[in-house]
Parts: C-alpha cells; structure tokens; sequence
C-alpha cells in the first residue's frame, strides 16, 4: 500500500505517538507511514480519537503535554522533524509548513486586529519593515478574496464572519508561500454555503502556487469535493490510503467501506406514504427579539421567525433545513413552546398552544416532546441517567416506581443496557447521550418529536446509527418527527417532506423528493450546489462493493485474478 | 466629551446606591446606645443637665430622627458634608486632611501587589508544576491564610524592635522639620512597613488568579496558532497569552477596591497612621456621625472612581468590551 516516492515532500515513516500512561490506549499513532507530494490535496479522513489531529500535531512539534512521538520518522525537505530542536523547528513553522485550524472563533487572538496577526509571521520570519509588512498583508487579504480587505486588516475578530476569520486564517497561514499547508477540519465549524467558498479557495490556492496540502477531516463528503489522495485512520492506525477516486469508489478495507456506508446519500429514498391528516400545523409564526437598553433608540429588533407555516402529517417526518441563523430552532424552541411566540397559531391535538397557560399547557405539551443538539451540554452532570428519564412522568404524576421501571424499558428500547441506568452522563458516549435523551424525550410518551440537530454533535457511523433508531422508533410507535438539520444528506434520508428557512423565513416547502431533484427557489438551489461531495453517491458505492463481494463469495476459482486487497475484504466477510 | 458623559452617566446611577448606604448608616447608628454629646460629656468628665440639654439642642440631636436624616441629606446635595462635633471643624477639612496617607498606602500597596503579583503568577504558570510553582504557590497560601494583623505585629517585631532597620508606625519623623525631597522619602520610609504588610493578602490573591488565567488562556486555540507561526515560547507568552490573562485580574481589582479600603482600617491602627481608616474607628467610638457619614460618602465616591478607572481599562485591553454600555 505505501508508495514509496523519490518526489516526496514530506514523508512520515512509521511513526508512534504514545499516549500519557493511564490513557484508555497506549499510543496515539502506531506504524503510520505516508507521503505528502507537491501539487496535491492528501485527505486523512477518521473518526474522532482516530489520532489525525495528532498526525498533525506529530509534523509541527505541537503536540499535547506529555503526548510523545517515539519513533519513526518525518522526513521534511532532507531533515528528519522529529530530531529538531525548537528553535529549528520554529524556523519551519509559520515559514515552510503552514496550519490552518478547526474553530476559526477561538483559533485567533481576540485582542489583536486581523492585520497584526498575520503581519506576526512576517515579523518573526522576515526582515521586512512595517509599511512593506502593511502591503503583503492587504495582497493576502486579497488573495483569499475576504470583501473589504483595508477593513478586514482592521478588524478583531469578533467583528468578521465565520467564514471571513476562516479566509484570514488561511491567508496567514499562506503568509510566506510554505511548502506544506496542514488543514486541521478548516470548515467543520463552518456554514454549508460558506465551506463550499473555503474549499473552492483552498482548492485554488493550492493549484495556483502548488502547495502540498494535508487536509484533515471526518467528513467524506469534503474528501469527496477536494482530495487527490485520501488516507483513512482507525484508533491510531492507517488502515487505507490511495487514489481518491480509488478509496472513495472502490474502497478496499471493511472499515473505509462501514464508514462510506454510514454517509448518508443526498439521494432521498422512495416516497413514503404519509397521512392526509396533520398532527401538528403551524400557522403564521412569528418570533423576535429584543436587545437593547431602555431607550428606544437602542434597541434592535431582529426577527427570528417570520411568518412561518407549515403542517406536520400523522407519522411522517418533516425537515426543517437552513443554515446558522435561519431561525429554524426558534422555531423548534416556539413549538414545544419554550419560547412564546409574538402571533401566530401552534395547532395541536386538537388545541391552539400558543394561547394555553398554566396546567392546561402542562397537559397538552407532554405530548410534543424535544431532543436537543449537544449530548453532552443538555443532560444534568450531577443527576443519574435513569431519574433523569423518569423525572418527566414523576411530574406529570406517575408514581415513581412506576416511572422508573418504565424508564428501565425505555433503556432497552433505545439500545442501551438498562444496567447503565444509574450511571452519572459523563460515563456515556456521545451516541449513548443522545439515546439517553431520546429515552428521556419517549418517556411522556409523545406523539410529536422535534428533534433540534440531533446528530450534528456525533461521528458519521454513531450518526448513522442514531438515525437507524428514529426511523425504527417512528415506525414501531407511531411517531410524527419535526427534525431540524443544517445537514441536507441527513434530511434527504430522514425526511418525507422538507421545509427550507432563510432568515428566519420559508422560501420553500415540498416533498424530499421535489426539494431535493427539483428545487424551485435560488437559495435551495445554492443550498445544495454546496453540499460537498455531491456528485458522489456513497449508497451507490456500497451497492457496488456488496455486488463485487457477493461475486467472490460465489466464485472461489477467480480468486486469484483479484488483488490482495480485494481478497482480504472478501476473505473477512465471507 | 465622551469621557466626561460616561463619567457622569457612572455616578448618576451611583446615586441610589449611595443614597440607601448613607440612610442605612444614619439609622444604624441611631441604634447604638449614646449619642454625640454622651461621649464629649464622657470625655470632660460629667455636666449639668441644663449644659447637656444646651448642647443637645445646639447639635440639633433634639429633633426627629427622620427630620434630621432629611436635612444630612438636604445639606449633602448642597455638597456639604456638615461640621464634625469632636474636631470643631468642618468634616470636609477633616476628610481632606487624612485622605493622603490613606490613598497613598492604598495606592502603594496595590501597585506593590499587582506588580510582584502578576511577576510571581507568570512565573509560576511558565515553571507549572515545577519547584519554582510549587514555592511561589506555598507562599501565597501562606500569605492568604495569615490575617494582615498578625504580619504587620510581626513586621514590626522583626523590622522595628529586633533589627531596627525601620520605624514602628506614624507618618513621618515627629519633629524633624523635614521639606522638599527629605520630606517625601521620610514618609516613604515610614509607609514601607504599612505597604508591604497590607499588599502581602492581595498579592496573594493576585498571584493565584494571575497563574490560574495563565494556564488557562495557554491551553486556548489561538495559543496554538500562534505557536504553529514559529513564534518563540516568551513571544507568545508577552504578545498573546499575557493581555488575555490579565482580563481576570482587572476584574477582580476593582472588585477589591472595597476590601482594600477597608483593609486599611485594620493596617492604619496597627501602625498608627494618621489616615481615613482611623478617623473611621473613633467617629464611630466618639459618635460623631457626620464625620463618619462623610467617610463613607468619600469612600463610596473612591470606589465608584476606582471602578469606573478599572471599566475603561477593560474596555482598553479588550476590543469585545464596548465601554459606553
């Protein structure tokens, strides 16, 4: 698998990065070799504890305390990385290898303006006066086409954009021409309109000057949009690299292929029948905000939630997509009527929610039942799981015992092992947090779930999973499903019909299927030009490689006109 | 302009502040068994009834207790403070003349504390873990733990009595005729004691949040970015890590405005200086309550000041912070 090249610019050769002791395993990396060419985008694409970040951290000298690299070798340019001391490898940082970081919020200083950021790395690497300092930076804020450049060297951070301090991140890393980029997750933290321009810049940055990037991400769809070689890691491990088009098509390794098989497709699946009559409709919702001082010429009124309608069939499961700031938990938050909204009608069961109060709001809510984003932030530290699931019936009346058996039920329904039931959050994984705030969400018995982002947090194969049981809760209870996502391949899987906000508006509304083959409105259209990767279809590739293995189970005599690789995978699955 | 504005806007909504703390106090102390003239007749040794009753009246301490709240406070809008009973003199003076040695011990001590506070917690952040953190943080446990009393009887052990290097307490050499430059470095030489003994607490508390904020703010992101530049580690400490660290610190400052103050009661009777603090402790032993409710408006007035200084220098350090909200 490793291809040993003359060319290489950058050349990791078995390298171990062993973990402090007490960790939950030994090294961080094992036996990782790879080569980093010139003129290429090399994605290494895992998991989270994978050890890519740590690939990165390994080059730069930046790893953790107490995180060692302990053998192997980083061959940069004739000189082995690992065997430099600080102050040579400061002299390559920032100069000849260039990082881009994940959070472009917390990767820059807050106290210093955008300018003096990057003009830093002229400063310490170069001789050049402070005007001559001035100009290169406007020509790199130029460059990765930030609108408003004089300004944009002006400002703090906190006065750009996401996707502008992720531009300005970018320029500074490309400040003096390195060699190398490494691009640790540079748009997870971003938009989807928004990561499809950093992309695009990234891609043609590094046509134009030929750099050698390393772009580290979880996500196949962006390996899908930009790589020309892709590396896959597992716990630490390298378990496949190769062509793009190779390890994204013809993926050789049975973990490459179960991580490519948990992508969801943006191909929505056969049009399910849904019911005539709505469970839930919305009509006419408004929601602002308000901020401010008491003088009415301070204050600022933004409008979250614009006039939105939409109605929820009986059993069926309705997207709710946009982008950051489009209103579309607010508008979750309005529904279950944690927030009170300014007009509009919330028609439930029978009832307007909007107007109830008191008791008679208590009575008619628990049926309309929430799952939030983070699973880590939303369930209480200090309270055990099982009271938690509990604690909803307890108030509305069930005697305690009775709840909590009923939670233990629960448990075992939502693929956890009811022995987990006294454990405290932090025992759990990020998917068994979310289970568990299913659980607690199923305890009351709801009809309606809406469900804010409830896979964004997680890994694509514990994401595939927690979407493998709303789809079954749905079916085996009976469950009407409002789910909100910024995530379109996730809604092209989970949802019969799909409404699309902007500003905290709906500029369009249809089945999966319309919004998704035929969308009618601009901003869906941009919506889904954006999606990376989308001409590759991961569910197509996953029916092809089932097809070639089902071929070699049958046929036991073509084995040896098959390559090794082939053949282990067949081997494996036999 | 601008300044001025937000100075003023400051203030005003000072006002009902002061004005609960100031009726607050007027009420306690009606509370409190004697009054202005029990203690002066104490103090010459008796009277006749008659006198009493004169000086009573000639005080106003006849009145109603409500009426002569209200005309304190009628008089503080006038910006007159009134007269003080024990001195003879009006409280404003006497204010005046003990405000230097309390700013200057105040002042002293916090930038004494600052300084070495924020030196020591950089070192300890940059050493974690290491002797020179374990010794810097040993030490300002102890400085913490201990009552400023007790270092300052110690101080004046060691320093005045044992080793005779400085003077026991008081505000300047009695007697001496002293001017100019000799003047000022003989007070110096008496407020050396007093400073270290009331900076040694703050500093303590200083150093700890300083080397928290530190190790804090170097596990941040923007931490690492830098580093990826190629900057060097003391470059990234000065230019990235310090000014974030020292958010935390100008916070806590002007919260402690008001202990410091108060901190200087304690440090100014044991070394007997002629300050704010003292004159505190015998108006209220000599019940003279308008130079105590003076003091408390003056203090009131200082922290409010100090506080608002602390704000604009927040709003400095951080571009987030907008100073005029």
């Amino acid at each position: 698998m490793t291809t040993t090249n003359a060319k290489a610019l950058l050349s990791v050769r078995k390298l171990r990065v062993d973990l402090p002791p007490g960790a939950d395993r030994q090294y961080a990396l094992s036996d990782v070799s790879f080569d980093l060419n010139a003129n290429e985008i090399l994605c290494v694409v895992g998991e989270s504890g994978s050890g890519k970040s740590i690939t990165a951290g390994a080059i730069l000298g930046l790893l953790p305390e107490r995180v060692k690299a302990s053998a192997g070798q980083i061959e940069f340019v004739g000189q082995d990385l690992l065997q430099l001391d600080e102050a040579e490898l400061r002299r390559i940082r920032g100069a000849k290898i260039g990082m881009v970081f994940q959070e472009p919020m917390t990767a820059l200083n807050p106290l210093h303006t955008i300018g003096a950021q990057i003009g830093e790395t002229f400063r310490i690497h170069t001789t050049l006066n402070k005007r001559e300092i001035r100009e290169r930076v406007q020509q790199l804020l130029e460059s990765v086409q930030i609108p408003d450049p004089v300004a944009a060297a002006r400002a703090y951070p906190h006065e750009l954009s996401g996707g502008q301090r992720q531009r300005a991140m970018i320029a500074m890393a490309l400040a003096l021409e390195p060699d190398v980029l490494i691009a640790d997750e540079p748009t997870t933290a971003l938009d989807v309109t928004t990561q499809a321009q950093i992309l695009k810049l990234i891609r043609e940055l590094q046509a134009r000057r030929g750099t050698a990037v390393l772009f580290i991400t979880h996500d196949f769809g962006v390996v899908a949009e930009i790589a020309t070689r892709v590396a896959v890691m597992q716990n630490g491990i390298l378990v496949e690299q190769g062509l793009a088009d190779e390890v994204l098509n013809r993926p050789q390794h049975p973990y490459t292929r179960s991580l490519i098989a948990a992508v969801p497709s943006l191909v929505p699946g056969p049009q399910r029948e849904v019911a005539e009559t709505s469970i839930l409709s919305v009509a006419g919702v408004s929601k602002t905000y308000r901020s401010g001082g008491f003088l009415p010429g301070r204050r600022r009124v933004t409008h979250a939630v614009r006039d939105v309608s939409l109605a929820l069939p009986e059993g069926g499961a309705l997207g709710v997509v946009g982008e950051s700031g489009s209103g579309k938990s607010t508008l979750a938050r309005c529904i279950v009527r944690l927030l009170d909204i300014d007009h509009g009608k919330i028609e439930f069961d029978g009832a307007d929610l909007a107007s109830l109060r008191g008791q008679a709001l208590k009575a008619h809510s628990r049926r309309i039942q929430m799952v939030f984003q983070d699973p880590y932030a939303s369930l209480n530290p200090r309270r055990r799981v099982g009271e938690q699931v509990a604690t909803g019936p307890i108030i509305h009346g069930t005697p305690r015992q009775q709840a909590l058996d009923k939670a233990r039920n629960l448990f075992e329904l939502v693929g956890l092992d009811p022995a987990a039931f006294n454990r405290f959050p932090h025992e759990f994984s990020g998917g068994q947090r979310q289970r568990v705030g299913l659980a607690r969400a199923l305890a009351l018995e709801p009809r309606v779930l809406v469900a804010d982002e409830p896979v964004s947090a997680l890994d694509v194969s514990v994401q595939a999973q927690v979407l493998e049981l709303l789809a079954d809760l749905r079916k085996k209870l009976g469950l009407s499903l409002l789910f909100i996502t910024h995530d379109l391949r996730v809604a092209a899987q989970i949802c019969d019909a799909v409404v699309v906000m902007k500003n905290g508006e709906v500029v369009e509304h249809g089945s999966a299927a319309e919004v998704f083959t035929r969308p009618r409105h601009d901003y869906t259209r941009s919506l889904l030009d954006a999606v990376p990767g989308r001409h590759w279809d991961p569910a197509a590739v996953i029916r092809s490689v089932d097809a070639a293995a089902a071929a070699v189970a049958d046929s036991g005599d073509k084995l040896d006109s098959l390559p090794p690789q082939t053949l282990k995978y067949g081997t494996l699955h036999a | 302009m601008k300044f001025f504005s937000l100075a003023l806007r400051r203030f005003t909504a000072a006002l009902p502040a002061l004005f609960i703390i100031l009726s607050g106090l007027f009420l306690l102390l009606q509370l409190a068994p004697g009054d202005t003239v029990d203690a002066l007749v104490a103090q010459v040794g008796g009277g006749d009834p008659t006198m009493i009753e004169e000086l009573r009246k000639y005080y106003a301490l006849d009145q109603s207790t409500s009426t002569r709240l209200g005309d304190y406070l009628w008089r503080l809008v006038h910006l007159d403070l009134g007269q003080s009973a024990i001195y003879a003199k009006p409280v404003a003076e006497v204010i005046i003349e003990r405000l230097p040695a309390t700013l200057l011990l105040m002042g002293s001590a916090l930038a004494l504390a600052i300084f070495f506070g924020m030196t020591l917690g950089i070192l300890a952040a940059r050493r974690v873990n290491r002797w020179p953190d374990s010794l810097i943080s040993t030490l300002g446990l102890v400085c913490y733990a201990m009552p400023s009393f007790w270092f300052g009887l110690m101080g004046i052990f060691v320093f005045a009595v044992w080793l005779a290097w400085l003077p026991a307490g008081g505000f300047g050499t009695v007697g001496a005729g002293l001017t100019g430059v000799a003047k000022w470095l003989d007070i110096v030489w008496y407020l050396v004691l007093p400073t270290v003994t009331l900076a040694l607490m703050f500093l303590a508390v200083y150093l700890r949040i300083m080397r928290a904020s530190m190790l804090e703010v170097m596990t941040l992101d923007f931490v690492r970015t830098a580093r990826a530049k190629g900057l060097s580690a003391n470059r990234v400490l000065v230019r990235h890590v310090l000014r974030n660290a020292l958010l935390p610190l100008v916070t806590l400052i002007g919260l402690q405005a008001g202990t410091m103050l108060g901190g200087s009661v304690v440090i100014e009777t044991v070394f007997a200086l002629p300050g704010l603090g003292r004159l505190a402790y015998e108006s209220v032993v000599q019940r003279d309550l308008n130079t105590l409710l003076g003091i408390v408006f003056v203090s009131a007035l200082l922290v409010i000041a100090i506080n608002f200084i602390v704000d604009l220098l927040y709003a400095r350090l951080d571009p987030r912070i907008n100073a005029s909200h």
